[in-house]
């Protein structure tokens, strides 16, 4: 076989599948800087995306009952409808059956996530119901800061920012496996399962 | 020839045009008066949007009987009729529906609607609808099933127990040709789809799966993506949980780490068995023909039939049992097999009026058998009595056939 003919070929396949190639369509366009700001609520578990801000719990509690947060979690953040958000003293009886996906005293997020960051992006993303994304970051720092301390995670005065956020240590923090990041296609979802 | 009827004709010769300009994008000069006769009540099933048969009454249902989303906005579903159901493809309007939260469908204008991809790319890009639209595109036929579609004791027919799924053919752009297009920068491990609705769902995917068969979808079933199920568009990750088939998509973000975000974290494990459990799912059927409610006439000939799918690949072969599980026959496929896609088998079989229970299993295209609730609760070490089956439940499911041809559920 001569291999002047095989190595160039070898080159091609290999550029294809490293990170260096050029588009093939050109269609579309740049977002903005600004553009990718607006739109990149995703906060990962290092809280790269934080955006800059802080809170305190003691900021927080008031807000909690501004916000409305009160009106469906409780205002103690437990005993209502809406999912438990501070575990309770295990002295009462919730007069409301739980809905589905029912959240209770057994996986309030603030003992059951394994990092902080995911509160934020709760928080941020999907509260106030039907008022979404209209909390300032200051707000959503407050909050957070807030269920943190009523869980008994954190101080009363700790301040919840870019930094300090992602470095509380989560009760839940051992208590989760992730899915696999080697799925492959092809292969069976779990070894050895029936 | 009344003024009527030459409108009528003039009508249907600028149909004839318009069936010959729209590809072209182009408006036909369309009279005013014939379009509002096309739109009478009177002929507006029969020449603008056809509807079925008013003696053709099969409806969706809501999960529990719960009627509309609550107000503290939990999850809300909505199961398919698949007692109903005809070969493989789910018709739109009949489509199971899922919602991140107990929304109520967001209406979006295509127009305005954009998708994003960004992240760890060397090129972030922005795509208009019209731009996706040019795109090279493929149709596939793929099953989409939800985490929560698993029989109950307490459910009556195939629709409680397995409405979950549904199965279209979906029309739009790779997701790894999007990839591509931006490129993705080594050290990459995940990608984060969200959409557009008021919570911005938002799944975490490994990026092997994005770059294999991930579609960025904007028709379903020949037309534009039905509002429930997306519009106007969805990502589809073929064979993965109904959670990953972000509907309204807005944002593809390429990232290093798992990210764990909103519908991520209602997903997570402790066990690392059962989150390898909660991708892909694994070999499934279930007959539809007898099932839970019908009631067979009396002894004689029927069809056994029913559905089967894997999140492994193509259904390879599908085993009937009407004795309970202790004997097993190969059962016929009356539609073609596609990955990842629903596949129609039959079974002729004489009823001979006596008790039984019919079972069906899937045998997926990596040999995989679609296992029994028991043998689940084997490998959980489950109490032999109560076993239970954690991520999407694949079991065979059993319908008891009585001594007078009324048919209900085997776990009961």
């Amino acid at each position: 076989m001569d291999l002047r003919k095989v190595v160039p070929l070898l080159v091609v396949g290999m550029c294809q599948v490293g990170s260096a190639q050029s588009p093939t369509y050109g269609i579309g366009r740049a977002p903005t800087p600004d553009e990718v700001r607006a739109w990149d609520i995703s906060i990962s578990p290092t809280g790269t995306e934080l955006p800059p801000g802080h809170g305190t719990a003691k900021e927080g509690a008031p807000l909690y009952i501004q916000k409305g947060c009160g009106g469906c979690h409780g205002r103690n953040g437990n005993m209502a409808q809406a999912p438990t958000l501070i575990k309770s003293d295990g002295t009462m009886k919730n007069q409301f059956s739980c809905l589905s996906p029912c959240v209770n005293d057994n996986n309030v997020m603030a003992l059951h996530s394994p990092y902080a960051t995911v509160m934020w992006d709760y928080i941020n993303r999907g509260m106030p119901l039907g008022k979404e994304q209209t909390l300032k970051p200051d707000e959503v720092y407050a909050l957070t800061a807030y269920l943190l301390f009523k869980n008994g995670v954190i101080k009363e005065d700790d301040v919840m920012d870019q930094q300090s956020l992602p470095k509380v240590v989560m009760p839940g923090r051992h208590d989760f496996s992730l899915p696999p990041e080697e799925w492959k296609h092809g292969q069976p979802r779990l070894r050895n399962y029936p | 020839m009344d003024s009527k009827k030459r409108n009528r004709r003039a009508f249907l010769k600028s149909g004839a045009a318009l069936a010959g300009l729209t590809a072209g994008g182009i408006r036909p000069a369309f009279g005013q008066s014939s379009m509002a006769e096309a739109l009478s009540p009177k002929n507006k099933e029969l020449i603008a949007y056809g509807e079925r048969s008013k003696y053709v009454k099969s409806i969706r249902i809501p999960v529990n009987g719960r009627m509309s989303p609550d107000m503290y906005g939990l999850t809300f579903h909505v199961l398919t009729p698949l007692q109903d159901q005809f070969g493989i493809i789910t018709p739109s309007s009949l489509f199971y529906v899922a919602t991140h939260r107990g929304s109520y469908v967001p209406e979006i204008n295509p127009n305005e609607h954009r998708l994003m991809i960004h992240g760890s790319v060397e090129r972030p890009l922005i795509f208009t609808m019209d731009e996706l639209k040019r795109l090279p595109f493929v149709s596939r036929i793929h099953f989409v099933e939800c985490q929560g579609n698993r029989a109950a004791p307490q459910n009556k027919t195939v629709q409680e127990t397995h409405g979950l799924a549904s199965c279209a053919e979906w029309t739009g752009v790779p997701l790894s040709l999007l990839l591509k297009e931006a490129g993705v920068k080594n050290g990459a491990a995940w990608v984060v789809a969200e959409g557009a609705e008021e919570v911005k769902g938002s799944s975490t995917i490994p990026l092997a799966k994005a770059m294999d068969d991930c579609l960025v979808a904007y028709g379903m079933n020949g037309e534009a993506i039905r509002p429930q199920q997306g519009f106007p568009l969805r990502l589809l990750v073929p064979g993965f949980e109904g959670i990953y088939q972000i509907k309204y998509l807005r944002r593809i973000k390429v990232v290093e780490q798992y990210y764990m975000t909103y519908d991520d974290y209602g997903h997570i494990n402790a066990d690392a068995r059962a989150a390898a459990l909660a991708e892909q799912i694994g070999p499934k059927s279930v007959i539809t023909f007898p099932s839970g409610g019908q009631q067979l006439p009396g002894p004689g000939f029927y069809e056994i039939n029913g559905l089967a799918w894997s999140g492994g690949g193509e259904v390879r072969k599908v085993e009937i049992s009407t004795d309970g599980g202790q004997h097993w026959k190969e059962a016929e496929l009356r539609t073609p097999t596609y990955r990842m896609a629903f596949t129609r088998f039959a079974l002729p079989w004489t009823w001979d009026g006596k008790e039984c229970v019919l079972m069906s299993r899937c045998i997926d295209e990596l040999g995989t058998v679609q296992p029994t609730r028991q043998q689940v609760g084997k490998f959980w070490g489950d109490p032999e009595d109560r076993p239970r089956v954690r991520g999407n439940d694949n079991t065979v499911m059993p319908w008891k056939v009585l001594s007078d041809g009324s048919v209900h559920n085997g776990l009961a």
